[in-house]
């Protein structure tokens, strides 16, 4: 196990360098310096000055020294001006300016984000602030989908081919079918407009005060979380995710459900309701629990589409943000944590598969 | 200027101007029912309610998208005065010669909602079944040999198509897709990489299968290199001596990052299948006759694999229109103007709670697709189970 612990984190160490330095690299093509160069130091600048903003700040270097430079293996560069004051990338990130009082390496692995060019704030600051947010929502999205899914697989893989099957069938596939930007319209369209849809008629009707039932914006989530500006958001993330976990229940109940030793029961005379609680359910949870765990990667891109939909400020929205803005430093960090934590939950997933399945686990 | 149509009059509108596509979907489905038993795997599909519904929801898209010339009310990029986010079944205030009312309102632009739903079916599909197409080829093609070699090969293929799929495939977008990267090398260097794939395939494909006769595979695998690499040079290279193969940047770039995304996912399913088959007693027989590794891995071992893979493929054409969806939601890669359906549900949710009719129609449009797809592949799993 230990073996297998360690090879794993091996290769997932591995990844994440190889990764990290794709971001890099795409991230700091020439043509993105130079647009970074145009909104740091004007925008009609000339190609020479172009070039030379980009000497002064360290771009000019090798792909992989700075990369290096960025992850923090590679000494910072740093260059002497005429008046011999001393300028460089770790005096800058560390604002000091004396000569010799900046740290010689100053990337990732020290904790040296460097600076968003989109909120002029510290990369780690934003991110760190942002994250929060999406962890509330993330929170919410399992806590609403993995019960609901779980429940759906069961009820429909519990009797093959039954009427209960084909329906609960039916609405997996459909969910699965409607990704987080349609069901967002759909949803604000039918629950958040103030012109069509359910709210003018509620409103008609006195049954609620305000112009619209659900709230379409979850910008005020962010003070205070209620039901009724946390609910589309959430629903929205957690509906397209629900019916793949709920397919996968599904297959792997009615699996279990032809066994010998479900059989075996029965012929005991066992109640089908306990046969399903206490024979079936638990083994056939397993392939379920690394798909929750698999899908987590996948939620993160309804998290951007989501949180852009609905004005949610949280990990997605500063995706977005950083991508459309080319805010390099802030859109490398951002990436960093977006793999590190699919690698993580890839990790999770491949334990606890090992680790539930006693098949596995004893040979 | 003629009044407002009400609901049931748009509908009847709607149906009328649909026309085509009703009578193409009539012709398919009772040419495919009366010939059903002659018609193997597809024929059986008519015998699910589920796959039925499913292939009508499919087919009628793509009649929508070959018919959309005529189905269309208006011209899609065109503007009207007068109708700025009107509503659905608004009368022109000066029709002139053209269609009178806009059928499924205007957008925020002025223009037809419908219209630009009907045109936006084939941005649709002119991309997504050949995306899924090519990543099923370089996913066969690469996931064949690593799982029947396995080895070294093997855990090389399977560390790089996990390192694609480690990366969360939105950030993969903001990162491939942009007008930055469209002026690098990049997308073609990939794109030579991608759409050579193809090209090898069908060459190895012949040539294991009539080395034996000279003649016979000269003449097949010479057609395959002349037209493919004709194509490659067009569509990779945008160097076509004849001009008629040909993307533009965008489109290549769109292409490029949505079979990326998508292949390695296949690959791991060809392999997982190719691991399962390759212990069978008629691969075991096509060694002892002493064919050639890669005969038995396109002709013994691929062929047993259809069943999944066909269901498989339907659901990624589905998964393929999600993410060019994605990608248009986020305005990446996409013409300015362009009808196709994320960009337009992108501009439509500016004012969504407010007009909401102008996202909501290819919102809805790009649902039913996906839905059709996904019950279309269960139909096929479904029916392919039973033998």
């Amino acid at each position: 196990m230990l073996l297998f612990l360690a090879r794993r984190i091996g290769v997932m160490l591995v990844t994440a360098l190889c990764l990290t330095f794709v971001v890099f690299y795409l991230t700091n093509l020439p043509a993105k310096l130079e647009t970074l160069a145009k909104t740091q130091a004007g925008a009609r600048i000339s190609d020479a000055e172009v070039a030379s903003w980009l000497d002064r700040n360290g771009y000019n270097q090798p792909m992989l020294t700075r990369y290096g430079e960025w992850l923090g293996v590679v000494p910072g560069w740093t260059r002497e001006a005429a008046d011999g004051s001393v300028n460089g990338r770790c005096y800058r990130l560390t604002s000091v300016s004396e000569p010799g009082a900046a740290p010689t390496r100053c990337g990732l692995i020290q904790g040296y984000w460097g600076n968003s060019t989109r909120f002029r704030a510290d990369v780690a600051d934003v991110i760190s602030s942002r994250l929060g947010a999406t962890g509330i929502l993330m929170l919410w999205v399992l806590i609403v989908m993995v019960p609901m899914a779980l429940m759906v697989g069961v009820l429909a893989g519990m009797r093959e081919g039954s009427r209960t099957d084909r329906s609960l069938s039916t609405f997996a596939i459909a969910s699965t079918a409607t990704p987080e930007y349609v069901s967002g319209v759909v949803f604000i369209a039918l629950l958040a407009s103030s012109t069509v849809g359910l709210s003018p008629l509620l409103v008609n009707w006195g049954v609620i005060d305000g112009p619209v039932l659900f709230q379409g914006n979850a910008r005020s989530a962010l003070e205070k979380i209620t039901f009724w500006n946390f609910f589309l958001p959430v629903m929205t993330i957690a509906l397209y995710g629900m019916g793949y976990v709920a397919r996968i229940t599904r297959a792997s109940m009615t699996e279990v459900m032809t066994q010998q030793y479900i059989r075996t029961a029965r012929l005991k005379g066992v109640s089908f309701r306990n046969i399903v609680l206490r024979h079936a359910l638990r083994n056939a949870l397993i392939a379920p629990f690394t798909v929750i765990m698999l899908q987590i990667p996948w939620l993160l891109n309804g998290v951007v589409i989501v949180e852009v939909l609905f004005s949610y400020p949280g990990f997605g929205w500063v995706l977005f943000e950083a991508a459309a803005n080319n805010d390099i430093e802030l859109l490398l960090a951002a990436s960093v944590v977006a793999v590190v934590v699919v690698l993580i939950t890839q990790l999770i997933s491949d334990i606890g598969y090992v680790y539930l399945n006693p098949r596995i686990r004893i040979s | 200027m003629l009044d407002a149509l009400t609901w049931p009059q748009i509908l009847a509108a709607l149906g009328l101007q649909l026309w085509p596509v009703w009578l193409a979907m009539v012709v398919v489905f009772a040419v495919s029912i009366s010939l059903k038993r002659r018609l193997g795997l597809y024929g059986k599909l008519f015998d699910s309610k589920v796959g039925m519904v499913g292939f009508a929801l499919v087919i009628f898209w793509v009649f929508a998208a070959l018919f959309a010339d005529m189905i269309v009310t208006h011209d899609p990029l065109a503007q009207f005065s007068g109708m700025r986010n009107t509503v659905p079944g608004s009368a022109l205030p000066d029709p002139g010669e053209g269609y009178p009312h806009f059928l499924l309102g205007g957008d925020a632009l002025a223009r037809d909602v419908f219209s630009r739903m009907v045109m936006g079916s084939r941005e649709v599909l002119r991309i997504a079944p050949f995306a899924a197409m090519i990543s099923f080829v370089i996913g066969i093609s690469l996931g064949l040999p690593a799982g029947y070699i396995g080895g070294k090969l093997d855990t090389g293929l399977t560390f790089i198509a996990n390192l694609v799929l480690a990366f969360p495939v939105i950030l993969l977008f903001f990162l491939l897709v942009a007008p930055e990267i469209q002026n690098t090398a990049i997308p073609r260097v990939m794109a030579g990489v991608l759409f050579l794939m193809p090209v090898l395939f069908f060459t190895l494909l012949l040539n294991a299968r009539y080395f034996t006769q000279p003649m016979k595979r000269n003449l097949y695998v010479g057609v395959v290199l002349l037209v493919g690499l004709w194509a490659y040079s067009g569509l990779a290279f945008n160097a076509d001596p004849l001009g008629f193969w040909g993307m533009s940047p965008n489109l290549l770039n769109v292409f490029v990052a949505v079979v990326f995304v998508n292949a390695p996912t296949v690959f791991r399913i060809v392999r997982g299948i190719t691991l399962d088959i390759k212990t069978r007693d008629y691969v075991a027989a096509a060694q002892t006759r002493g064919e050639g590794p890669w005969y038995i891995m396109l002709w013994e071992i691929l062929p047993n694999a259809r069943g999944p893979l066909i269901v498989d493929f339907c659901l990624r054409i589905g998964y393929t229109t999600i993410l060019l969806g994605t990608l248009g939601f986020f305005g990446l890669g996409v013409a300015p103007e362009s009808p196709d359906w994320g960009s337009t549900i992108n501009q439509g949710r500016r004012l969504l709670t407010a007009f909401p009719h102008a996202a909501l129609a290819p919102a809805l449009a790009l649902m039913s697709l996906v839905l059709g797809l996904n019950l279309l592949a269960d139909g096929l799993r479904e029916e392919s189970l039973k033998d």
